[in-house]
C-alpha cells in the first residue's frame, strides 16, 4: 500500500473561480450538487402544493387546467426521484462523506467529479427548460409509458417530452460519471487500517447505492435513447400500430410492454439507489446520537448488499396490472415479500441499537427515528401492495399514492433532513439554528403524516389517483372532498415550513453558532480533520491511519465516551470479531 | 493538473508515476495509479456490458413481435469484424511490449499506431455497411431489425470514438513517460477487447436471433 506523507507540495486553488466555481474539490462539489438538488426540489415541492390545491379546491384556481396539473404531476415526480434525492444522496452526500469517511484526500479523478456536476447542471437546465418550450413539459406521469407519452392529446408530446428524455440522458452520463469515482474511490483511496469492513454504514449504504445506480441507470438509457428515436425518427421499439385523433399513425407493432420492464428495470433498483444510503446514514445518526454501536454491523453490511442484489429481480411488481402469466405475477411477488427479511433485520438491528441507548433526542436523532417509524409503515403498505391479488384493486387508486409517498418519497427525506442537521457543522463549521430545526421537525414530520395517513383511507375507498377532478362520482362520498381540503391546508403548511429550513440553512451558514471540530462527540473519521471545516485535501500533511470501526461509543474503561476511528489502537474500542475466529476467541 | 498526478494527490501514492519493482516489473497495489484507473476502468466495462445486454434483450422481445422479419447482414461487417480482431491483438501486443522496456517501447509505438489505423479502419468498414444497407432501402424506422442494427451499431462505434480519445491520450503520454507508461497501453488493450467481445455479441444476435428464434426464446407461438 502507498500513502503520502508529504502533501505539501499540491497546489492549492487559489482564485475564487477555481475555489468555488469550477472547483475540483470533492466537499465544494458536494455542496454544489446539494444546492441545485436543494433548489430543484423545492420547484418539486411547490408542484406538488398546486397539484394540491386543485385536489383540495377543484376549480377555484383557474390556471390549473387539466394539462398543466398533469404536467405538475410528472414533473414533480421526475424531480423528486431523480434531481433531488438520486443527486442530494450520491452527488451531495456520496462526494462530501466518501473521502472524509475513508481517511481519502479527495476523489480518485477530481476532474471528472467535478464534470460530473456540471453534467448534472445541465440536466437540471435542460428539465426546466422544458417550462418554457412550446406546449409546455410533458404531461406523460413520471413512468413517461408509451404509447400515449408521445402521442397528440397528451401534453407536452411535441418538445415536453423530448427535452424530458434528453436530460434524463444526460443526467445518466453525469451519474456515471460520479458512479465510477465513488466506486473507485472506495475500493483504491481507503487510508492505512480503514478496511471494507471497518467504514462507516453511510458509506456502505452510497456504495451499494452507487453500484446500482451504475447497473440500473442504463435500463432508463435504453429505453429513453429508444423512446427518443421513437418520438424523433419514427421507429417502432415501443409504439404499435395506432389510430391517433382519427388518423393511421405511421408506427407499427412496436411493445409498450418493453418500455414498462425496461423502465421498471431500472425503477425498481431506483427505489433503493434513494433508500439504501438513507439506511447507511440513518445507521451512523442512530448509532452517534444514542452512544452505542450499531448492533450487527455485519449483518448491517449483508442486509445493505442483499437488498441492493434483490432489487433487481422484482421490477415486474410495479406491472402487476398490465396483464403477466400467474406464475410471473407468482415469482415478482415472492422475490419482493423475500426483501421484507433483510429489511426487517435492519429495523431490528436500528430499534436493537436503541435499546437501552444513552438517546440524545437532537434534531439528527428526532429525523432518524421518525424515519424509523415512517419506513415501517410505508414498508408494510408495500406487503400488500406485494401481492398480485391485493395489488390490482389498489394499484390505481390513492392507497399506491400513500405507500410511495411513505416508504421512498418521506422517509429518506427525513435522513436527509437528520444528516444536514448532522454534518453540517463539518460542512460549515457552525450548528444550524435549533429552535427552527425542531419547529421544521414536528411540522414535517406530523405534517407528513397528516397528509399521507387519509391517502390510505381514500384508496381503500376506492379514490382514484391521477385524476384531475372527481365530479360526479356517486361512490365518493361527501366527506372524502372534505378530507382533501384537510390534506391540501397541511400540504401548503408543511411545503412553507421547507423554506424555513432553506431560511435556516443560508441564515446559519453565516451566522450560525461556531460548532467546533466534533460538536456530537462522533468517533467515525471524518470529524477528525486537522480543521473544521476541512481544508483542500481534507488531512493536513499526514494522511490519518485508522485502528477500529466507526462505532465505539460509550466503551467501559475509556475515558470518554466515544473512541475516535484513528485514536492509537491501544485505546480499546475495536469492532467485535466473528464468532468463531482466532481473534473472537481471544478478546473473549 | 494532469490526470496522474490528480490520481496520486488523492491516493496518496508514496510512488512515482508507474513505479518499477525490483525485477522492473510494475507494481499495482492499492492506490497506485495504474490500479486506480484499472478498477475504474473494470467498473467502467461492467455498466457498459449491462447497456449492451439490456438493448440485446430488448432486441429479443421486440424481435418476437409479429412485424419483425430478418435482414440479410452486409457482408462488409465481417471485415470490420477483422478489423476489431486485429486491433485488439495489435495493442494486446503493444502493452507487452512496452512493459518489457527497453527496444520493446519503439515496437510497442509500431503497434500502437498499427492498432489506431485498424480502429478507424473499423469505424469507416462500419459506415459503409450501413450505406449498403441504406441502398437496400433498409431505413431506421419500419422493421425493428434494421432499427436495433442502426442502434447499436451506432452506440457500439461511440463506444469505439471513446475508445479512440483514449488512444489519443495513451499516444501521447506514452513518448513522455516511457516504459514506465505501459500500464496504461495495457488497459487501453482491456478495454478493446472488451469492444470486440461487445461487437461480437450484437454480430451474432444480429445474425442468429431471427423473428424465429426470438419467439421461441420469449415463448410466442
Amino acid at each position: 500500500m502507498a500513502y503520502a506523507e508529504d502533501d505539501s507540495h499540491h497546489d492549492v486553488p487559489q482564485t475564487f473561480i477555481r475555489k468555488y466555481v469550477w472547483s475540483q474539490d470533492h466537499k465544494v462539489i458536494a455542496v454544489q450538487y446539494a444546492s441545485v438538488a436543494i433548489f430543484v426540489g423545492l420547484i418539486g415541492v411547490l408542484l406538488s402544493n398546486i397539484m394540491r390545491l386543485q385536489i383540495g379546491f377543484p376549480g377555484v384556481f383557474d390556471f390549473i387546467t387539466p394539462e398543466r396539473y398533469y404536467q405538475y404531476v410528472t414533473m414533480h415526480g421526475m424531480i423528486m426521484v431523480i434531481y433531488l434525492l438520486t443527486a442530494l444522496f450520491l452527488g451531495g452526500f456520496g462526494n462530501y462523506l466518501i473521502p472524509l469517511m475513508i481517511g481519502a484526500r479527495d476523489m480518485v479523478f477530481p476532474y471528472m467529479n467535478m464534470l460530473s456536476f456540471w453534467v448534472y447542471l445541465v440536466s437540471v437546465i435542460v428539465l426546466l427548460a422544458s417550462f418554457f418550450a412550446p406546449g409546455g413539459p410533458t404531461g406523460a406521469g413520471w413512468t413517461l409509458y408509451p404509447p400515449q407519452a408521445i402521442l397528440p392529446g397528451t401534453p407536452g408530446h411535441e418538445w415536453g417530452i423530448i427535452l424530458m428524455l434528453v436530460s434524463l440522458v444526460i443526467f445518466i452520463v453525469a451519474t456515471t460519471m460520479g458512479g465510477l469515482n465513488y466506486v473507485t474511490t472506495v475500493l483504491q483511496a481507503r487510508c492505512e487500517g480503514m478496511t471494507l469492513l471497518r467504514m462507516p454504514l453511510a458509506v456502505w449504504g452510497i456504495l451499494t447505492a452507487t453500484v446500482l445506480a451504475l447497473l440500473a441507470f442504463p435500463a432508463l438509457f435504453v429505453s429513453g435513447v429508444m423512446m427518443l428515436l421513437d418520438k424523433t425518427l419514427h421507429t417502432s421499439f415501443f409504439m404499435p400500430a395506432v389510430v391517433s385523433m382519427g388518423q393511421m399513425s405511421d408506427y407499427r407493432g412496436g411493445s409498450p410492454l418493453l418500455f414498462q420492464h425496461l423502465f421498471w428495470f431500472f425503477g425498481h433498483p431506483e427505489v433503493y439507489i434513494v433508500a439504501l444510503p438513507a439506511f447507511g446514514i440513518v445507521s451512523d445518526l442512530i448509532s452517534v446520537h444514542a452512544r452505542k454501536a450499531i448492533f450487527g454491523y455485519r449483518t448491517m453490511v449483508w442486509a445493505i448488499v442483499i437488498i441492493g442484489g434483490l432489487s433487481f429481480i422484482v421490477w415486474a411488481h410495479h406491472m402487476f396490472v398490465s396483464g403477466m402469466n400467474p406464475w410471473f405475477g407468482f415469482f415478482f411477488a415472492t422475490s419482493t415479500l423475500i426483501i421484507a427479511v433483510p429489511t426487517a433485520i435492519k429495523v431490528y438491528n436500528w430499534t436493537l441499537t436503541l435499546w437501552r441507548g444513552d438517546i440524545h433526542l437532537s434534531i439528527p436523532m428526532l429525523f432518524a427515528l421518525a424515519f424509523l417509524c415512517t419506513f415501517v409503515i410505508g414498508g408494510l403498505t408495500g406487503l400488500f401492495l406485494g401481492n398480485v391479488s391485493v395489488d390490482i384493486p389498489l394499484s390505481g387508486t390513492y392507497f399506491v399514492v400513500a405507500h410511495f409517498h411513505m416508504v421512498m418519497g418521506v422517509a429518506p427525506l427525513l435522513v436527509v433532513f437528520g444528516a444536514i442537521y448532522h454534518w453540517f457543522p463539518k460542512i460549515t463549521g457552525r450548528m444550524l439554528d435549533d429552535r427552527l430545526g425542531r419547529w421544521h421537525f414536528w411540522v414535517t414530520f406530523l405534517g407528513t403524516y397528516l397528509i399521507y395517513f387519509p391517502m390510505h383511507y381514500l384508496g381503500v375507498l376506492g379514490m382514484p389517483r391521477r385524476y384531475y377532478n372527481w365530479e360526479g362520482y356517486q361512490f365518493i362520498p361527501q366527506s372524502a372532498f372534505q378530507l382533501n381540503v384537510f390534506i391540501t391546508v397541511v400540504a401548503l403548511a408543511v411545503g412553507v415550513m421547507q423554506l424555513l429550513f432553506v431560511y435556516n440553512l443560508v441564515h446559519s451558514a453565516f451566522r450560525g453558532v461556531k460548532a467546533g471540530a466534533n460538536p456530537w462527540r462522533a468517533a467515525s473519521l471524518e470529524w477528525f480533520t486537522p480543521q473544521t471545516p476541512p481544508q483542500h485535501l481534507n488531512w493536513g500533511p499526514h494522511l490519518p491511519v485508522v485502528h477500529r470501526w466507526a462505532y465505539a461509543y460509550s466503551v467501559p474503561g475509556a475515558a470518554e465516551d466515544f473512541i475516535a476511528q484513528n485514536a492509537p489502537a491501544g485505546d480499546g474500542g475495536h469492532e467485535p470479531q466473528p464468532y468463531g475466529t482466532p481473534e473472537a476467541v481471544a478478546t473473549r | 493538473m494532469s490526470t496522474d498526478s490528480a490520481i496520486l494527490r488523492v491516493a496518496g501514492s508514496r510512488q512515482g508515476d508507474g513505479a518499477a519493482g525490483l525485477a522492473g516489473a510494475p507494481v499495482t497495489s492499492r492506490g497506485q495509479p495504474q490500479a486506480v484507473v484499472g478498477v475504474a476502468l473494470w467498473v467502467f466495462i461492467g455498466v457498459a456490458t449491462t447497456l449492451f445486454t439490456l438493448f440485446i434483450a430488448a432486441y429479443i422481445m421486440r424481435m418476437a413481435n409479429a412485424d419483425a422479419a430478418a435482414i440479410a447482414m452486409p457482408s462488409q461487417l465481417w471485415l470490420s469484424t477483422a478489423l476489431l480482431v486485429a486491433g485488439s491483438v495489435l495493442l494486446r501486443h503493444a502493452g507487452v511490449s512496452a512493459q518489457r522496456g527497453g527496444d520493446g517501447m519503439a515496437r510497442a509505438w509500431r503497434w500502437l499506431m498499427a492498432g489506431g489505423a485498424c480502429a478507424v479502419a473499423f469505424l469507416v468498414v462500419q459506415g459503409w455497411a450501413w450505406q449498403l444497407l441504406l441502398a437496400r432501402q433498409v431505413g431506421p424506422a419500419g422493421n425493428p431489425a434494421g432499427s436495433f442494427f442502426y442502434v447499436l451499431t451506432a452506440l457500439h462505434g461511440m463506444h469505439v470514438a471513446g475508445g479512440m480519445i483514449a488512444w489519443a491520450v495513451v499516444a501521447l503520454r506514452a513518448g513522455r513517460s516511457g516504459p514506465a507508461g505501459g500500464w496504461r497501453i495495457a488497459l487501453l488493450a482491456r478495454y478493446w477487447h472488451f469492444l470486440l467481445l461487445a461487437w461480437l455479441a450484437l454480430f451474432a444476435s444480429f445474425t442468429w436471433i431471427t423473428p424465429e428464434v426470438a419467439r421461441i426464446i420469449c415463448g410466442v407461438p
